[in-house]
């Protein structure tokens, strides 16, 4: 019977050392002692909205190997799920914890995060937000992100352009409702199609939340309610992907003009097979990599940068339409989300 | 009375066993993994052992350990609660909907703790007098009061800049040397509370009675549907706090935080050495249990520990709780 109990208390302990000290080491290099601006080594650390989406890994590894070859410190963290404030505050009072001289950001909300950001920059860190704007955007010392407006307006233009002077007739599958980034880009659309939200033109809106199996739901119901449509918008590639799905078990594959936004090598392989007209590229290498550069120049002499670095987008398309810039999909393969 | 003795009998005291060390005192397991993680990260990290990070990982634990402290009162009973996270968000929204509606920040603050209180009282209603099995009931509730959060919040986040509903959080004084914020302060008093509510008050060893074996409580005379009615209020009173303690943590009321805090409160009673069947735990035990969590957490990311193998390795910890239980039962 003791033997028993020892043998229960052992496994605990043991258990308890082997999960502290037992697991691996993932994306942390990080130096000795140091402070910004007097020519010291830099230490970034990155807070991404979660670490499981394929674009915030893709941002992730690219900080990671800028940090690598500009001789920086780097340290990744990120929250639970999507909207996890609580995760991205304890991930920058960590890093502080640590000595960061910047904290490069994607917020999961334009304000859930912004008083955790005000006491790191109130004790000497840098902070930049990548990707996603804080409201207000001098919340952060500088931003690197796609400007979502205008990402959305390229494909509303693509879009309206493809369909040569048929009047449209749409769904729109969003985002998150309410998201700055959803707005934005819904906003964007309308703008490109010469439209706004009380145009008739729009037959159906569904949020899917960014999730391919809701889209394709969404999309779904809304072709239950007729299938007289001749175009989409959607929010982003996944959804994308399954509006799509939902439009080829109608059979209606290739009579809608499906426009997305995103520029993941998955979704450029999507626009090469025809299930989307045409997406908008944007690039998390480059937000990842000036991000990475301002962070070792602040640590180096103490310069901060200002307000928004417009990290660009492009339309990837195999069937142009006059008057608007595009690449076509074999360019979007070796450049997706900022190149291989 | 009687539930005191019912108690106390089931209990024989005979030579203790490590097993009946265990059983008597389930957070002996908690403070054990809490000390071992400590030192581990103190010995293996330089960031780890300061106080101001000692702080921080209270201060990281407190909403978690809040929700918890109500889920305990409610596993006790043999039930669960899958909604508290989200009667608690709901409760963030309501108190900065109404803060920002030109509310003053102490009515926010009461009339967001009497919704938590209240939908906690219908899920108590609906255990104890229709007879629904806790699972099913919060699960329902969970559903709607995600949904109903994002209908209040009308899909965006609630900006707050009140200095009585972020207190728990912004404000701070040094107790021999550790910075110590309210909201620390008020949990170790609702924790103090509770404490002595259970141990030292008819109603604890009540709900310990009901928990334990509800026939036996009932024929002792004690009003087992009344008991159990009146932890869901308890524990709703204590979610709304966690509310509380959440707009101190990040101002910010957002209806797609906390989605986990639900499984993260459970995560902490169970790591408390509290029995999931009922009638057996502690709160020290889980106050204990969130503080292993939050170490775990910090020590494990300052030592560039993916999250998810944190993941990997919280839910291992509750696997080897439940297992030192078992053991620890089998001995009887």
């Amino acid at each position: 019977m003791r033997q028993r109990g020892l043998t229960a208390r052992a496994t605990a302990v043991a258990v308890a050392v082997l999960v502290t000290a037992g697991a691996c080491t993932v994306q942390r290099h990080w130096g000795g002692g140091s402070s910004a601006g007097s020519g010291s080594k830099a230490k970034v650390g990155l807070v991404t909205k979660t670490d499981t989406n394929p674009y915030f890994v893709e941002l992730r590894n690219s900080a990671s190997a800028a940090a690598k070859a500009q001789g920086a410190d780097f340290s990744a963290l990120a929250g639970q799920f999507d909207g996890d404030n609580d995760g991205q505050v304890r991930a920058i009072e960590n890093l502080m914890q640590q000595g960061a001289t910047t904290i490069l950001i994607t917020p999961s909300s334009s304000t859930g995060v912004l008083d955790a950001i005000k006491r790191a920059r109130e004790s000497g860190v840098l902070v930049l937000a990548l990707d996603t704007a804080t409201e207000p955007a001098d919340a952060v010392d500088a931003t690197f992100a796609t400007d979502n407006f205008e990402a959305g307006r390229q494909q509303g233009a693509y879009v309206k352009a493809a369909l040569a002077g048929t009047a449209p007739k749409f769904f729109m599958v969003d985002g998150t409702a309410g998201s700055t980034v959803d707005t934005q880009r819904h906003g964007g659309f309308l703008k490109g199609m010469g439209l706004t939200d009380a145009s008739p033109e729009i037959k159906g809106k569904t949020p899917a939340n960014g999730d391919q199996s809701l889209a394709q739901q969404g999309t779904e119901n809304l072709l239950q309610r007729t299938t007289d449509i001749n175009s989409m918008y959607t929010m982003n590639e996944p959804m994308g992907r399954g509006a799509a799905a939902a439009l080829q078990a109608r059979g209606l594959t290739g009579q809608v003009v499906v426009g997305s936004i995103d520029g993941g090598c998955e979704g450029v392989q999507n626009v090469k097979s025809g299930e989307l007209a045409a997406t908008v590229m944007q690039f998390p290498k480059k937000m990842a990599e000036q991000g990475v550069t301002a962070a070792v120049e602040y640590a180096k002499s103490g310069k901060k940068p200002q307000g928004f670095v417009d990290t660009g987008s492009v339309v990837i398309t195999d069937k142009p339409v006059p008057g608007l810039k595009s690449q076509n999909s074999a360019w979007g393969l070796q450049n997706c989300w900022g190149g291989q | 009375m009687t539930a005191a003795t019912v108690t106390q009998s089931a209990q024989p005291k005979e030579r203790a066993t490590l097993g009946e060390f265990f059983l008597r005192a389930p957070a002996v397991g908690p403070a054990l993994a809490l000390v071992v993680a400590v030192a581990v990260f103190s010995i293996a990290t330089d960031t780890f052992l300061n106080l101001d990070n000692l702080s921080l990982v209270v201060q990281q634990s407190l909403v978690v350990g809040t929700l918890a402290l109500g889920q305990t009162l409610i596993i006790l009973t043999s039930g669960i609660d899958l909604s508290n996270a989200a009667a608690m968000v709901l409760g963030t929204l309501l108190m900065a909907k109404l803060l920002v509606g030109g509310v003053t920040g102490i009515f926010a603050l009461l009339l967001g703790i009497i919704a938590t209180a209240l939908l906690s009282t219908v899920t108590g209603a609906l255990v104890t007098r229709i007879k629904l099995p806790p699972f099913i009931v919060t699960l329902g509730m969970l559903t709607m009061l995600t949904a109903t959060a994002k209908l209040v919040a009308g899909g965006q986040g609630v900006q707050i800049d009140d200095g009585l509903l972020t207190w728990l959080g912004t404000r701070r004084y040094l107790f021999g040397g550790i910075p110590v914020t309210y909201g620390m302060t008020l949990a170790l008093l609702m924790f103090l509370g509770m404490w002595y509510a259970l141990t030292k008050t008819a109603w604890g060893k009540h709900v310990y009675a009901v928990g334990n074996a509800p026939e036996s409580a009932r024929l002792s005379g004690i009003k087992v549907n009344r008991t159990v009615l009146s932890v869901y209020v308890v524990a709703g009173v204590i979610f709304g706090i966690a509310a509380w303690q959440a707009l101190g943590r990040v101002p910010n009321a957002d209806p797609n935080a906390y989605q986990l805090g639900n499984l993260d409160s459970i995560t902490a009673v169970v790591l408390g050495g509290t029995s999931l069947f009922g009638g057996r735990g502690s709160v020290l035990g889980t106050m204990l249990g969130a503080l292993v969590v939050a170490v775990l957490r910090s020590g494990l990311t300052q030592l560039g520990v993916d999250a998810l193998y944190q993941d990997v390795a919280t839910g291992a910890l509750v696997i080897a709780a439940v297992v030192v239980d078992r053991l620890a039962r089998r001995q009887r």
